[in-house]
């Protein structure tokens, strides 16, 4: 399988004013590899200030990188310059916590999702109408929702939105950055449907970056435990949640409040509710 | 067992009179010693509102009213505010979401805990100091002496919430309302104050109401359940019950829903819709634009609340039909 990202000793150092004429360094990630090949999806968890969306932010150059390499589709990155930013939006895209996540409060729908085919695909007005509105049918959105504005909408379908734009323009890697945080459980349920159908139908690759090791067992080929700035373990998920090798990963799975039931309990009726999104 | 708190009856309207809406309809809230109840559910679904019409702190706007408010002999609802407000903070205690923004940036934290004993108890300054230590290594906050004369911004979200807890516990109340107080904060620290929850209800007995939208955390320190949708409870029990037991289509959608850490489920079998349209609906039962078991009396009728086990009851037309089958 070929590899979509390929992150080498990335080390991010950001710079703290701290009086008029000194600067320090605050190293927010340290000597953090990580592989993804295409298709597969990567969690990277901790806690908050571990240094996960610094990780992101590295991979599409606005953050900082005081060391390490970063290769997209085994094409090495540029260190700086426009060209990599070109680069970087043709293949990467990326999907953040709603609200205050991406969307332009005065964009409406159509807006939104023309604007990537337009500057990035360069397609004619004709060929932008029809992928929007393929578009709007992959993410379980209709036509009603074009002119609408981010307000107007639910959570949940500001979110479908933002992926909708993440995937315009057939991108091989996806970057979630805590895309169910905000959102009610009923509905971070269907947005996980949704972004593993997705992968299915479109072979993207998603680094998914969260908090929540639940949802992380239900969305993630491989896990990287992130602590301090440091990737402390990796490995497929389900070695890693049931048979963690770092303390670290331990503490965190046994600070998860988790719902006991019983097997039977897992309720017949609740079967036959909508495993829709 | 003893029943400290009583509200039966609960209602809170909002909006201007033309456009009135309840946001709280026929809601309960029974608190016993040394027990936590958990109010579960998803964003707008009145659990707030509840919480703060128990303290009779409703936000501009708001309205509440109630059947009986009563906390263990004195009947909450016919104080005076005078008298009301000396009964907030020193026999119910409430705690938020939000520890930065329930502080006080320009005070020290040992200031702010003993303010409720200036307050309430007249305490002088001299004794304030040592309480203020006390009270704090009772949370579990190191070097109490110390951490006392610190700022809210100095101290972590996790001890912050520790430094409310404090506060909340500073008169001695019997009841503590706990509105979100771990949403947050990471896993490893909510784990940890959760358990200083737990710890104190017991070792006090205290009776609490914890605020939440996360059924694991109700879970995991909840004794009995109460579960919001739409500003009505629609199932309540003991905590095993409620998640072993499901009733109401709502709550076995919401179990469904969560993800767990323990194995993978995908598809999950999520909820269709959003619970952000619901406070548009006015009449029926709230749930039915999401329920798959909807019938035609469902949009027409709210349901009441049916026992459909000893101490277990549900709201629902189809799977907790009243009794006699009115
Ligand atoms: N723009 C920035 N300038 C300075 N420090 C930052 C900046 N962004 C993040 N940090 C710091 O870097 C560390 C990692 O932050 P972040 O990558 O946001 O973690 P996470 O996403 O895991 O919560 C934290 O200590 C944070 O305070
Ligand atoms: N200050 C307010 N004025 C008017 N309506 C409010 C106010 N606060 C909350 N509401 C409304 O009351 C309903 C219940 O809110 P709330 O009790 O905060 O829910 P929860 O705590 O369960 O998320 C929601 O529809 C919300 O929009
Ligand atoms: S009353 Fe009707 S709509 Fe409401 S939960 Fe029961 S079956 Fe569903
Ligand atoms: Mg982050
Ligand atoms: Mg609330």
């Amino acid at each position: 399988m070929s590899d979509v990202l390929t992150i080498r000793g990335l080390t991010v150092d950001y710079p703290v004013r701290s009086g008029l004429l000194t600067s320090r360094k605050h190293r927010a990630v340290t000597d953090v590899d990580l592989t993804i090949s295409a298709g597969q999806t990567v969690a990277l968890v901790g806690e908050s200030g571990s240094g996960k969306t610094s990780v992101a932010r590295a991979i599409v150059g606005l953050a900082p990188i005081s060391a390490g390499s970063i290769a997209l589709s085994d094409q090495l990155l540029d260190r700086r310059g426009s060209r990599r930013l070109r680069q970087i939006r043709r293949t990467v895209q990326m999907v953040f916590q709603q609200p205050g996540g991406s969307l332009d409060p005065r964009m409406s729908v159509a807006d939104t999702l023309e604007e990537p085919l337009h500057y990035l695909m360069h397609l004619n007005s004709r060929a932008i109408r029809a992928r929007v509105s393929e578009l709007l049918g992959l993410v379980g959105l209709g036509q009603q929702h074009l002119t609408r504005r981010p307000r107007e909408l639910s959570g949940g379908q500001r979110q479908r939105v933002a992926i909708a734009r993440a995937i315009a323009i057939s991108p091989s890697l996806v970057i979630c950055d805590e895309p169910t945080s905000s959102l009610d459980v009923s509905v971070q349920a269907q947005i996980i449907n949704l972004l593993s159908r997705l992968q299915q139908e479109l072979h993207l690759a998603y680094l998914f970056i969260s908090h929540d090791l639940g949802v992380v067992r239900q969305i993630a080929d491989v896990t990287a435990v992130m602590h301090l700035g440091r990737i402390v373990e990796t490995g497929p998920t389900e070695r890693v949640l049931d048979a963690p090798r770092d303390d670290y990963t331990r503490a965190l799975l046994s600070a998860v409040p988790s719902i006991e039931r019983e097997a039977s309990a897992m309720t017949d009726t609740a079967k036959s509710i909508s495993a829709g999104e | 067992m003893a029943v400290m708190l009583d509200a039966r009856g609960l209602r809170v309207e909002v909006g201007p009179a033309h456009a009135r809406r309840d946001v709280v309809r026929d809601v309960s809230v029974l608190l016993y010693r040394g027990e936590i109840v958990a109010l579960v559910g998803e964003t707008g679904s009145g659990k707030t509102m509840t919480a703060l019409s128990l303290l009779r702190l409703l936000p501009q706007g708001a309205r509440g009213e109630a059947k009986t408010l009563r906390l263990g002999d004195v009947d909450i609802a016919a104080l005076s505010e005078a008298d009301m407000g000396h009964i907030r903070g020193s026999r119910i205690s409430m705690i938020f979401q939000d520890p930065l923004a329930a502080l006080n940036p320009v005070r020290t934290v040992g200031f702010q805990i003993v303010e409720p004993l200036r307050a309430h108890r007249r305490m002088k300054a001299g004794d304030t100091k040592k309480r203020a230590a006390a009270l704090l290594a009772q949370v579990g906050i190191p070097d109490p002496a110390y951490n006392a004369k610190r700022y809210p911004h100095e101290l972590s979200g996790g001890m912050r919430q520790r430094v409310l807890i404090a506060a909340a516990l500073a008169c001695d109340p019997e009841i503590l309302l706990a509105d979100e107080p771990t949403t947050a904060l990471d896993v490893t620290i909510q784990a940890q104050i959760l358990r200083l929850i737990r710890a104190e209800t017991e070792r006090r007995g205290l009776a609490v109401l914890l605020v939440t939208h996360d059924l694991a955390v109700a879970s995991t320190i909840a004794d009995r359940i109460q579960v919001m949708y739409g500003g009505t409870i629609v199932e309540r029990g003991k905590t095993r019950d409620v998640l072993r037991e499901p009733n109401h289509p709502y709550t076995k959608g919401l179990l469904d829903s969560v993800p767990t850490v323990r194995r993978k489920l995908t598809p999950l079998r999520a909820i269709p819709g959003s619970p952000e349209g619901v406070a548009a609906i006015r009449q029926g039962c709230r749930f039915a634009p999401r329920c798959a078991y909807a019938i035609d009396r469902c949009v027409v009728e709210e349901p009441p609340l049916v026992e459909v086990a000893p101490d277990h009851e549900s709201r629902c037309w189809v799977f907790a039909p009243p009794k006699g089958g009115t």
